[in-house]
């Protein structure tokens, strides 16, 4: 299977509480939280689309899209 | 199936506060469903009162929210009902063990084919940070400005001393593992209990200056290891994760069944 190359990262600024979990938990640290406390996809030719951040957000606010 | 076709969106965004644990585990819970290929018209999720049992209002399943402590009884009668149907109990460590401990111990017992998820958070959320039976010695809570002087219980060995057939314990740190054990105890047929270590931070986090919430749940990583492993060993203080117990027995909802056909013949 090919590797997962991203599409891009679904934020829902409505639902996200800026809490930093998948900030700090990003093992590439692509993520950032803006000056809004929402979260924002910074550095996204680091991302490897382990979607760690989608499964541990609490809010259901981001999701990776991915191309095969 | 989306996980967000599971998910009651206009009740979004949730209540529970920034970083709450609870979100996690509902995260989690929902990818194992999804995995399992489930539709929402299998599963009953029962709860009863506490930020956890908010759950049941966020999830687009048949959905019961009850009382304190009561979810498992509540949860009995459905299942006694409609044995077909999945019935998953999630519950806060006060919901669980200390109001409803008399109907843990007894579900667990009967060995029912329930999914019992405890999402540990170690203190009251919902009242205001009181110290649960969970919370353990030397913790500040609101009814415990000079620290707590009761142990707590252990989930696990209390689970599998009741007659639990499936026990497991994982964290929110361990996402994936969240999902794994989930769907494991979705499927086992019997009495499952899943801990899963969750964050306040707003009360236990504050109060025990655990740091935020990305501190609370790095915890979690530091402070657990896998069930027997080397780490163990040499610090017996880490707290141990996975399956515990997995193990078949006679079910309780089959046992009645078969006693509803002794009947049925008078014998
Ligand atoms: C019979 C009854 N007693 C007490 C309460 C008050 N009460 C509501 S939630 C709660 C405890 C919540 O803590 P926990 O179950 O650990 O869940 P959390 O809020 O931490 O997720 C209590 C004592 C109640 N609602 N009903
Ligand atoms: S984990 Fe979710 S809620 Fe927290 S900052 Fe990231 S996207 Fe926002
Ligand atoms: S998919 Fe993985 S690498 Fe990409 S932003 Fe999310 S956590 Fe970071
Ligand atoms: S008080 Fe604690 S348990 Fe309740 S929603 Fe807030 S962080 Fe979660």
């Amino acid at each position: 299977m090919a590797k997962p190359k991203l599409k891009k990262h679904h934020i829902n600024r409505d639902w996200c509480k800026g809490c930093g979990i998948c900030v700090e938990l990003c093992p590439k640290k692509v993520l950032e939280l803006d000056d809004q406390d929402k979260v924002s996809a910074l550095r996204l030719q680091d991302c490897i689309c382990c979607r760690l951040c989608e499964f541990r957000c609490p809010d259901f606010a981001i999701e990776i899209e991915t191309k095969e | 199936m989306a996980i967000k076709d599971y998910l009651r969106e206009r009740f979004f965004p949730h209540l529970w506060c920034p970083g709450c644990g609870h979100g996690m585990v509902l995260n989690g819970l929902l990818r194992a469903i999804d995995k399992l290929g489930m539709s929402k018209n299998e599963i009953v999720m029962v709860s009863g009162i506490g930020c956890s049992s908010r759950i049941t209002g966020y999830v687009d399943f048949h959905t019961l929210h009850t009382i304190h402590g009561r979810a498992l009884a509540f949860a009995t009668g459905v299942k006694m009902a409609r044995p077909e149907l999945n019935l998953i109990v999630p519950m806060g460590d006060g919901d669980a063990l200390a109001i409803g401990g008399n109907h843990f111990i007894h579900a667990a017992r009967r060995n029912i084919d329930i999914t019992a998820i405890v999402m540990n958070n170690r203190i009251y959320g919902m009242t205001g940070g009181q110290f649960s039976p969970l919370s353990g010695e030397n913790i500040r809570a609101t009814t415990a400005p000079y620290l707590t002087i009761d142990p707590s219980f252990d989930v696990v060995e209390l689970a599998k001393a009741a007659g639990a057939t499936f026990v497991a314990r994982t964290t929110t740190y361990h996402i994936q593992q969240v999902s794994d054990i989930i769907g494991k105890a979705i499927l086992h047929e019997g009495f499952s209990v899943v801990e899963v270590l969750s964050q306040c931070p707003t009360y236990f986090g504050r109060k025990n200056k655990e740091g935020d919430a990305v501190d609370m749940v790095q915890h979690f990583k530091k402070n657990t290891t896998s069930i027997g492993s080397k780490a163990k060993q040499e610090n017996p203080d880490l707290i141990e994760r996975g399956i515990f117990v997995q193990t078949e027995l006679p079910e309780y909802c089959s046992e009645y069944e078969k006693m509803v056909q002794r009947a049925m013949k008078g014998q």
